[in-house]
């Protein structure tokens, strides 16, 4: 099998991982000003992803440092060329990881609340942008004969790219509902739910929209196959959660994304960064990617190590699987007095 | 297009900042986890509730330290493409397998188990519990030793061949990479230079807190810890800083010229503790050496020959062509003597400071507290000051003899964006190190918790059960 292909794969898979993972982060930390009606009900929340958060964004930096160490030109092109996107993106993730921390670090309701807005727009500004990133691989940008991006920052926001942000921005946002709904108890849940339901009903136009943009400009048999089956999950999550099926809605949601990135890949499939001036400066699999010797040292790490982490990261979910309550929070309020 | 917007100096004003920056993070991550895990443990041994006190206090502190480590090493990690594009072009196909091993094998693992450690006292038996903070601990260690092979390659590039057809540098030995002689030597140093820096938190917390009459008998086991971590954390920096001077005159000899300002080449040749000359350091006034000392530290002899800076740039420019190959000689002369200073200050300290608290003594006298206190950021400006003579000792290559920094520059990312990233780290940065400064000082004042709060048995505060 040709490597380059198979790492084509992994990165995909990398990708895959931490949408569907940090996904649902975003979206919980997007959910506070709806769903966090008092400090409790807001710990609570927070407390859902608070084992794990660092852990789901640890993908991206994995699914980045492998397209550096696989394909370093696409690796150089992209993140040169929306380099003022990517900046946002980092001091957004940057602000929402401190808060998390910080938030507790004291007791007044003022500094909670200043780090509960930024936890949602430190989640919101990166479901945005990733969305509007990973639309414009797929539609192809401008780039010179050394693979150059020649655009400007502004080019990046065209419709369709926008669409696609705001199709990674509800997806999210509905997932870290419905993953709230799965992880608490009591009133928030039905909160949860209800409020699932109505975001589910926007992502779904949304996300049908895009993907049928995605399909007809750009799609290949398999993308359109990805992207239907992509919409079929999605509407079986929103159905799921109707019926109060909540461990069934978050699989599927986590389903729908990961058929959406996949079907993202291949509608990109051979090329990794098409040039939308002439095809002749666009970056492909082939003339990306790094040395065969490279690829078969990564190969192997990969081969080996993987299922490893698969393995402990599992466990690691499985230890804080219980759901969070309010009874948890109110109890540690009581012995810290 | 004016010189105030040079993308490539603003670049390297953006890279060295935030990279300094993430670096005052990350020795505290390392030194701290492996302290926290040794007191964990001796708690779980002895069950004396002293070590669980220390257990959690300084875990506390490691945990809001931990979190700038980790938001700053995205950074670092997406600016290799977003400013040095033509770098990564170049050096990918071997840069990047170290960094995506460093992903795979440490992050992951130390991302998974620091939250199962975090939040999970009440979740796990003791000993799986204890387990978690020692798999964190082995993480972040090895991650050091991923980042420090990759650095290795910049400073001495092994294990390649270059493709001329792609312009760029191929792995051909991935052992070799892994093996390179620079990082064999510069990864103990690192490592044991960070356990100075975690020592130096730990003393002077434990100091103010003695030094006021609270919480003694904790302090009194931290501060004991703390001295002999720096001591003996010390000896080690300096034997092994003596290895890696070696291996960094076989390799860029021109490096440690520079660092002793030494412009002809002699043998034997003197080392100069301080130096008063001119600015640009080429005539000196007055000086005071150590005879032999910078022969033995480049050969391990006594009267080895050491290159001087005009010999070696006569030669570099025969093997490269013409150009200016000398990094700033005050730079790197200045860094290399106050990492060397500051650190025999810090070990110096805590060696008194041993003796002083000998047989449970503790001093009464209130300037030795103060100095104990305010001795903290010796160990972490000496790592810095390393760094930068790492860094730009290097210069004017960014890869020794392969590429030079100025070649390494994204060629489209205009200047006008570096400087709005520049700026924009700085403010952000600026912020949260106020922020973060403010947060340790209070829960170092605050002190250990007390244990009633705690169950003495297991360890569970109520706290963690959900610990935001
Ligand atoms: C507490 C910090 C600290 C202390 C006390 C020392 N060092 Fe150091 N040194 C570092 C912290 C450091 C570092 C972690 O900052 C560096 C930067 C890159 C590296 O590998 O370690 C470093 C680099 C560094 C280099 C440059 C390597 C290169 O560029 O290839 C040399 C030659 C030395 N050290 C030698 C010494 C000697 C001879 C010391 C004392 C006798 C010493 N260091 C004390
Ligand atoms: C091990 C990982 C590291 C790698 C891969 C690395 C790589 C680089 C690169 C790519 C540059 C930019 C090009 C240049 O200006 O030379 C640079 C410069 C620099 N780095 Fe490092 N670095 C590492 C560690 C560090 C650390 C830990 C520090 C300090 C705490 C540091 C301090 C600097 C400084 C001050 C510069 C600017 C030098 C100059 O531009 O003259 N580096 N490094
Ligand atoms: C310029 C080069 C560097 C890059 C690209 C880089 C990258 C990163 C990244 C992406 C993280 C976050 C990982 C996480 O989420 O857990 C991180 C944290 C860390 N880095 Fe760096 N790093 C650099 C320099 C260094 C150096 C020189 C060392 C040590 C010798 C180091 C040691 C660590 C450690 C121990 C952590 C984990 C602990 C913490 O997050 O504070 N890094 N780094």
């Amino acid at each position: 099998m040709d490597l380059a292909v198979l790492w084509f794969g992994i990165v995909g898979f990398l990708f895959v991982g931490y949408f569907v993972l940090d996904g649902f982060d975003f979206g919980v930390g997007m959910s506070l000003p709806f769903l966090g009606r008092d400090e409790t009900d807001r710990r609570v929340i927070i407390n859902t992803i608070g084992p794990i958060w660092d852990l789901n964004e640890t993908w991206v930096i994995v699914a980045g440092a492998a397209l550096f160490a696989a394909f370093p030109e696409w690796y150089a092109t992209l993140f040169s060329g929306f380099y003022l996107a990517l900046l946002v993106i980092l001091l957004a993730l940057i602000v929402r990881g401190v808060s998390f921390e910080y938030r507790h670090q004291r007791p007044e309701l003022a500094w909670k609340r200043r780090f509960d807005w930024m936890i949602t727009i430190g989640s919101a500004v990166p479901a945005l942008l990733w969305g509007v990133a990973f639309a414009n691989i797929v539609q192809g940008v401008p780039l010179d004969a050394g693979h150059n991006y020649t655009g400007s920052f502004f080019d990046l926001l065209n419709p369709y790219a926008l669409l696609g942000g705001l199709t990674t921005l509800m997806l999210f946002f509905t997932h870290g509902v419905v993953f709230i709904s799965l992880k608490t108890d009591g009133e928030l849940r039905e909160r949860a739910r209800a409020l699932a339901t109505k975001a589910g009903l926007i992502t779904i136009v949304v996300a049908a929209s895009f993907l049928l943009w995605t399909t007809l400009a750009f799609g290949t048999l398999a993308s359109a196959a990805l992207s239907a089956a992509a919409a079929v999950a999605l509407i079986l999550s929103f159905l799921a959660n109707l019926k109060a099926r909540e461990g069934w809605a978050f699989g599927l949601m986590a389903a729908t994304i990961a058929l959406a990135v996949l079907s993202l890949f291949m509608a990109l499939f051979p090329d990794v960064m098409p040039a939308s001036n002439d095809v002749a400066n666009s970056l492909t699999v082939a003339n990306a990617s790094s040395s065969q010797y490279t690829l078969t040292v990564m190969s192997w790490t990969a081969l080996i190590f993987m299922p490893l982490i698969l393995v402990y990261q599992g466990w690691g979910y499985w230890v804080f699987r219980k759901r969070v309550t309010r009874a948890h929070i109110e109890s540690s309020v009581a012995a810290s007095h | 297009m004016n010189e105030f917007l040079d993308p490539l100096l603003l670049s390297r004003w953006q890279f060295g900042l935030t990279t300094v920056y993430h670096f005052l993070f990350v020795p505290l991550t390392i030194g701290l986890s492996v302290t926290v895990a040794l007191y964990q443990t001796a708690w779980v041994r002895t069950g004396k509730d002293e070590y669980l006190k220390l257990t959690k206090f300084f875990g506390k502190i490691f945990l809001i330290n931990f979190a700038m480590g980790v938001v700053t090493g995205i950074v670092q990690e997406f600016q290799f493409g977003m400013n040095w594009s033509d770098y990564s072009r170049f050096v990918g196909d071997v840069f990047g397998a170290p960094l995506a091993m460093e992903g795979l094998l440490a992050f992951f693992l130390e991302a998974t188990f620091i939250g199962l450690w975090i939040f999970g006292w009440d979740k796990l038996p003791k000993a799986l519990h204890l387990a978690t903070i020692w798999v964190t601990a082995f993480a972040t260690v090895l991650s050091g030793y991923f980042i420090i092979a990759a650095n290795a390659f910049m400073q001495n590039p092994v294990g390649f061949q270059i493709n001329e057809a792609k312009g760029r540098a191929e792995l051909t030995d991935i052992w070799a990479l892994l093996t390179n002689k620079v990082a064999l030597a510069a990864f103990p140093h690192t490592i044991f230079a960070c356990f100075m820096v975690a020592a130096g938190l730990i003393i002077s917390v434990s100091a103010w807190h003695l030094s006021r009459g609270r919480n003694i008998e904790t302090m009194r086991i931290s501060l004991k810890s703390g001295l002999w971590m720096m001591v003996g954390g010390g000896a080690l920096t300096f034997l092994t800083g003596d290895s890696l001077s070696l291996a960094m005159v076989q390799t860029q000899p021109m490096k440690m010229a520079a660092a002793e300002a030494l412009y002809t080449t002699a043998g034997p040749a003197s080392f100069s503790i301080f130096t008063w000359g001119t600015p640009d350091g080429v005539s000196e006034l007055f000086s005071v050496r150590i005879p032999y000392l910078l022969s033995f530290l480049s050969t391990h002899t006594f009267d080895g020959q050491v290159e001087g800076i005009n010999n070696l740039q006569a030669q570099y420019t025969a093997t490269y062509g013409p150009g200016d190959y000398t990094p700033l000689i005050w730079v790197t002369y200045w860094a290399f003597r106050y990492m060397i200073g500051l650190g025999i200050l810090a070990f110096l300290i805590a060696g008194i400071g041993l003796f002083l608290t000998r047989k449970g003594k503790l001093p009464t006298k209130k300037w030795i507290w103060k100095v104990a206190i305010w001795g903290m950021p010796l160990p972490l400006l000496a790592m810095i000051l390393g760094w930068v003579f790492t860094e730009m000792g290097r210069q004017p290559w960014i890869v020794f003899g392969l590429l030079k920094t100025q070649d390494a520059v994204s060629p489209n990312v205009t200047g006008l964006e570096v400087l709005i990233s520049l700026i924009a780290f700085t403010v952000t940065y600026g912020i949260l190190a106020v922020v973060e400064f403010k947060l340790i000082k209070k829960a170092v004042q605050a002190g250990p918790a007390e244990l009633p709060q705690a169950d003495a048995e297991t360890g569970i505060t109520r706290q963690e059960t959900t610990v935001y």
